[in-house]
């Protein structure tokens, strides 16, 4: 092991070393200047999606260094109906995590059964006076448009249970819809290139795999009328929604785009993922009437989406203004984010453990109450509800188009 | 009054004038003061930056970058902040020793700068013991080195102020040895006259001139070493030996004190350097046996005329910096040796070799 | 030494249970004293708060005796009070160098005793980043060790290459340190799509640039003449002391529980386990080095091997070692670390007893610091690598 070359070989093969370098690029990142690339998955800063979140405290608790500090009250909710019971829900009064005592592991993010907690891989937090490192729920709130879609899963891995499914069915029965697809996903790709290279791709697989619920309403409607199992109907409809969607993206940008279409682009495909704000009104109206909770607030959620849809699609026709507030149509959480516009929405859409039963959530209200009170089962009329949804709000993004 | 003393020291110099001569002798004497100053200011952070930059480059790193164009005032910036740091004394330190060793290890580096020549006519003073008085003087740093490590209180410190006396020392005689042999082969002692006999100096029995490196190899070779022990550069850094003594005899020093000991080592870097210009590459002629344009007339070494004087001080420097870069790159590729393999080093290679190599050119100077 | 009395009331210097004053020797005018160094607990060679006080004649060290614990964390009790999925964040900082190799071995223990069926994939997997984190280390200590002994090149060098592998398992893990990864059952979340054709490339790249380190240091005449011979620790005394890893590797004994008593999927590939002949301060770097070439085999290996498959088995909601004791052991790094996991039935353990490399591998420091001299101690103290805060857990 000790080598044998002769003396002096060993000096001057060091030496030679060093000067190859000095001819090399160095490698150096000029970090404030070049940014560091840092993958989805980095672990930087912990987000909040607060209306998530039902105050369960497991993160809280599961927290290694019990640095979640979580202060709620409960609220009794009138029954609805008359002899009802009398409800309680918690409201989440303050959320905050001490980042000078998070150790980073994830455990909340993990634990956390109603994705209320995400990763981004923001980093730039450091304060000069430490109580700056206590996050209430308003900036962390904030982190939440920093998280990006999740990335894709290597080819050996196995898909999560139900978008698997949906992909062996799609494969078995609907090839040439597959084959369309991939000719959106190529427009897609097109489309959200020049933005944001990275990040096309991902959103689209994410699309498919998980299965986050936007579907087309006429083709779903029309698989139904045809006798197709709500399964395959849902996935085609799916797909021909991205390939709608990815038109109207499209058209939009040969119009000329805005003031900050390009940038916005990538995003914009998201902009019907659960946006998370719920509809105070709606939400009061449901519980008074009975619902249970998590019912109430999906459709509320919906109710909120569409409105602010409604309310963009006015100052776009007006020649767009700045984005005010969500007004009334705002909750007091709401209130906190409603100067993010839609896009803020994004992230919501992805990661496998977004599988919890509401799903995407989004429904109108009113068919789904009407196909209630038609006394379809609740399956039916949540789902075309959800489609119903998806219609206005392309009705409203029409108008949008229209009038820019 | 005046007159005497510039007789006086008029009675040490050699014949050559200088740019900084003048009339008066209040006039000359500011002016050399002010040369030497400015170069042992200027030319040493012009050294440290090259190193900055070469080190880091080497080490797939880009160097200083932010502080001036290209980082170029990296070490102007450097020397800010070590003037505005706070100035300790431990409290179990020998105070006045303490405080006196930098100025003791920097003052020998200035006065060396009055007798190096940088150009044709470009010198403060060309003194006829020039060699002698540059080896005399750069010996005395070791005193600042070694008040500086055993006035710390800190043990290693002491550790490391004693491995630089011992050091030094060792290395002292391989230098004096070598440097002695040049200026046989010159016969003067003085700097510009050996620049002066290397410009003349033919290749026995041919018309090919050359400096003296050619002859000489071996001694300047000798003498590099030497030097870079002198300065405690890496891979001789011991007494500095940052991974066991901390930071050696410099430990305890911070602020001002601490910049004057790195302005030392930039400083003996330099001079080094100037010194081995001098004394094998020919100080300020381009190639061997080309003379400066604008000096053909007077023997292509003096009155050179404004382009030649400042073509003749940039080719100095550019040999300054090319062994100041050699220097950087032993550094960059070099772990450091032990103590005992230096002292070994010292004695049993190189003193010997620098005897052999002094016994060769006085043979050669009595037969040629 | 003017006034040693001063200087003894300006560094008391005082560890529990040891006298600190010098012992003067002779009388009148010829007292002396031996010097005592202390080595930390902040010093440049100890990377960590480690010291080590030496007794010194002139430059020969005569003694030397490490003080540990000033980074004591108390890991071993904490865990008690952790649930797995915490403990798991815990391990992967006893070692922060080795923090995958670490919650693995947690992992391993509690799947041990819960007698879980770990799926293939997961297991590759895990064993593919176990190899890459077993180079991020070994980088680190070839650059630090070569800083120790005045070269400052190849640290710059080192972090390049690690930067890249940090980035990549920050891909897959989210962490650069701390990956927290594992999970009792399998891993987290499947790798990312690209991650296997990153690696694959990855790994060509370094084998690139591995020849760098061996020309700039291994191959150095000043490395040489620095290492040859220094602080040779016979094979016996290694073995008695408890020294594993590339420390016990460089006297020449193969023992790596990758080979001798394999887990994961390590029985299906070829392991090479280099080992030098005389436990030498330069077979000491030497065997790290060549556990890089080591590593990247078994990787490219793991790249043909890796099957598809999930990579997590069903938890129960509350993961439960039933009652019972059990002791696993893996490689880690930097020698072989072991866990006894303990539990009465409980969501957390009922005890947790780290056998950590680095505790184990200082034990030789004082053996081998006798009668060298203090940069030889330097040379010596580094490779025998060590982390501190897996020495003091
Ligand atoms: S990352 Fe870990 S330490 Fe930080 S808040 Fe979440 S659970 Fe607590
Ligand atoms: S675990 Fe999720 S839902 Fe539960 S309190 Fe924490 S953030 Fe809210």
């Amino acid at each position: 092991m000790a080598t044998t070359s002769p003396p002096g070989v060993g000096l001057m093969k060091g030496l030679a070393v060093t000067i190859k370098h000095l001819f090399r690029y160095p490698a150096t990142q000029m970090y404030p200047k070049e940014r560091p690339d840092l993958p989805p998955r980095t672990r930087g800063v912990i987000a909040l999606m607060d209306e998530n979140c039902t105050v369960c405290m497991l993160c809280s608790r599961e927290c290694p260094d019990w640095c979640i500090y979580i202060d709620s009250h409960k609220e009794t909710v009138p029954p609805a109906k008359e002899g009802g019971r009398a409800r309680t829900r918690n409201v989440l009064d303050r959320f905050a995590i001490d980042f000078s005592l998070c150790m980073y592991c994830g455990i909340c993010v993990e634990v956390c059964p109603f994705d209320a907690l995400w990763w981004s891989p923001e980093f730039e937090y450091a304060e000069y006076e430490i109580d700056g490192l206590l996050h209430e729920m308003g900036k962390l709130r904030e982190w939440m448009d920093t998280v990006p879609p999740p990335p894709p899963l290597d080819a050996g891995a196995v898909p999560p249970a139900e978008a698997a499914d949906a992909i062996a069915k799609k494969e078995k029965e609907l090839e040439a819809e597959a084959a369309k697809q991939q000719e959106t996903e190529a427009k897609e790709q097109e489309a959200a290139a020049p933005a944001d290279g990275g990040d096309g791709k991902p959103k689209k697989a994410e699309v498919k795999v998980e299965g986050a619920g936007e579907i087309d309403q006429e083709t779903y409607d029309q698989l139904i009328a045809e006798g197709k199992s709500e399964r395959i109907a849902r996935s085609k409809a799916k797909a021909a929604w991205v390939r709608k969607e990815k038109e109207r993206l499209a058209a939009e940008q040969e119009a000329g785009g805005g003031d900050d279409a390009p940038a916005e682009k990538p995003k914009a495909a998201d902009v019907h993922v659960e946006a998370g704000e719920i509809d105070q009104e709606t939400y009061d109206q449901l519980i008074a009437e009975g619902k249970s909770e998590r019912m109430a607030r999906a459709k509320a959620k919906a109710a909120y989406v569409r409105k602010q849809k409604a309310k963009l699609a006015e100052e776009a026709a007006a020649g767009g203004g700045d984005d005010g507030d969500g007004g009334a149509a705002s909750s007091e959480a709401a209130g906190d984010e409603a100067p993010e516009d839609a896009e803020a929405a994004e992230p919501k859409q992805g990661k496998l453990a977004d599988v919890h039963v509401e799903g995407a959530g989004e429904i109108d209200q009113e068919t789904f109450d009407q196909l209630i009170a038609e006394g379809k089962s609740e399956r039916i009329a949540r789902s075309k509800a959800k489609a119903a949804w998806v219609r206005k709000q392309k009705q409203a993004q029409l108008e949008e188009g229209g009038g820019s | 009054m005046s007159e005497v003393l510039w007789n006086t020291a008029a009675s040490f110099t050699a014949q050559s004038t200088s740019i900084t001569t003048f009339d008066s002798f209040a006039v000359s004497v500011v002016v050399k003061i002010a040369f030497a100053l400015g170069l042992f200011f200027v030319v040493p952070i012009v050294g440290g930056y090259l190193e900055h930059k070469v080190m880091g480059r080497m080490q797939a790193r880009r160097g200083p970058v932010e502080a001036g164009p290209f980082g170029t005032l990296q070490l102007v910036a450097d020397g800010i902040k070590f003037i505005q740091k706070e100035d300790v004394i431990p409290r179990a330190a020998d105070r006045w020793v303490f405080a006196a060793a930098p100025g003791v290890a920097l003052v020998p580096g200035m006065l060396i700068f009055l007798v190096l020549p940088f150009g044709p006519g470009v010198f403060a003073l060309d003194l006829e013991l020039g060699l002698f008085y540059a080896l005399a003087i750069s010996s005395v740093s070791v005193l600042g080195i070694l008040m500086g490590g055993w006035a710390s209180a800190n043990k290693f410190s002491l550790i490391g102020g004693l491995r630089a006396g011992g050091q030094l020392i060792a290395y002292e005689l391989p230098l004096i040895l070598a440097a002695i042999t040049v200026a046989v082969q010159a016969g003067t002692l003085s700097l510009v006259g050996i620049v002066e006999a290397q410009a003349t100096f033919m290749l026995p029995g041919t018309e090919i001139n050359v400096w003296y490196v050619f002859p000489q190899i071996l001694g300047f070779g000798i003498f590099f070493l030497a030097a870079m022990a002198e300065l405690s550069r890496p891979p001789f850094d011991m007494p500095i030996a940052d991974s066991e003594l901390v930071f050696g005899y410099m430990t305890e020093y911070t602020g001002i004190k601490f910049a004057m000991f790195l302005l030392t080592e930039y400083g003996g870097m330099i001079l080094m350097s100037a010194l081995m210009v001098v004394l094998y590459l020919g100080g300020w002629q381009l190639l061997p046996g080309v003379p400066l344009p604008g000096c053909e007339g007077t023997g292509g070494l003096f009155d050179c005329g404004v382009t030649g004087t400042l073509l003749g001080v940039g080719i100095t420097l550019g040999k300054i910096m090319a062994l100041v870069f050699l220097m950087v790159w032993a550094r960059v590729a070099y772990p450091r040796l032990r103590e005992d393999q230096l002292q070994r080093f010292a004695w049993l290679v190189l003193v010997p070799l620098a005897l052999l190599n002094l016994a060769l050119v006085g043979v050669a100077k009595v037969v040629f | 030494m003017s006034d040693l009395s001063t200087r003894e009331r300006v560094h008391p210097g005082s560890a529990p249970g040891e006298d600190f004053h010098l012992e003067i020797v002779g009388d009148g005018d010829f007292q002396t004293a031996d010097m005592k160094l202390s080595i930390g607990p902040a010093h440049p060679a100890t990377h960590g708060v480690f010291r080590i006080v030496l007794e010194m004649d002139g430059e020969r060290v005569t003694g030397a005796r490490p003080v540990i614990g000033y980074m004591h964390r108390g890991f071993e009790k904490l865990a008690e009070h952790r649930d797995y999925r915490q403990i798991k964040a815990l391990v992967n900082r006893h070692d922060w160098l080795s923090g995958f190799s670490n919650e693995l071995g947690v992992a391993l223990a509690v799947e041990r005793m819960m007698e879980m069926e770990v799926p293939d994939r997961a297991q590759w997997i895990r064993m593919l980043l176990a190899e890459w984190n077993r180079i991020l280390n070994h980088l680190m200590f070839i650059g630090s060790y070569a800083i120790e002994l005045g070269a400052i090149t190849p640290m710059f060098y080192a972090f390049r290459e690690r930067e890249d592998i940090q980035h990549l398992l920050e891909s897959a893990t989210g962490g650069r340190l701390h990956f927290t990864y594992n999970q009792v059952g399998g891993l987290k979340i499947d790798l990312p799509k690209g991650f296997l054709r990153q690696s694959t490339e990855l790994s060509a790249l370094i084998r690139k640039r591995v020849p760098d380190y061996h020309d700039l240091v291994l191959g150095n005449d000043i490395f040489q003449a620095r290492t040859v011979g220094v602080g040779p620790l016979p094979p016996e005394v290694a073995l008695s002391l408890g020294v594993t890893g590339p420390t016990l590797h460089a006297t020449g004994v193969p023992e790596d529980s990758r080979v001798t008593e394999p887990y994961l999927k390590y029985g299906e590939i070829d392991v090479d386990v280099p080992v030098g002949e005389n436990g030498d301060s330069f077979d000491r770097f030497y065997c790290l080095l060549a556990r890089i070439s080591a590593s990247l085999d078994i990787i490219d290996q793991i790249h043909d091997h890796l099957p598809a498959g999930p990579v997590n088995t069903k938890l129960p909601k509350m993961v439960k070692a039933p009652e019972g004791a059990t002791y696993l052991r893996t490689e880690n790094p930097l020698g072989q670390l072991g866990y006894w996991l303990e539990s009465d039935g409980g969501r957390t353990p009922w005890r947790l007893k780290m056998r950590t490399p680095s505790f184990s591998n200082v034990q030789a420091i004082p053996y081998l610091l006798e009668g060298v001299l203090v940069p030889d101690a330097i040379a010596v103290l580094g490779s025998v690598f060590f982390v501190v805060g897996d020495i003091d857990r």
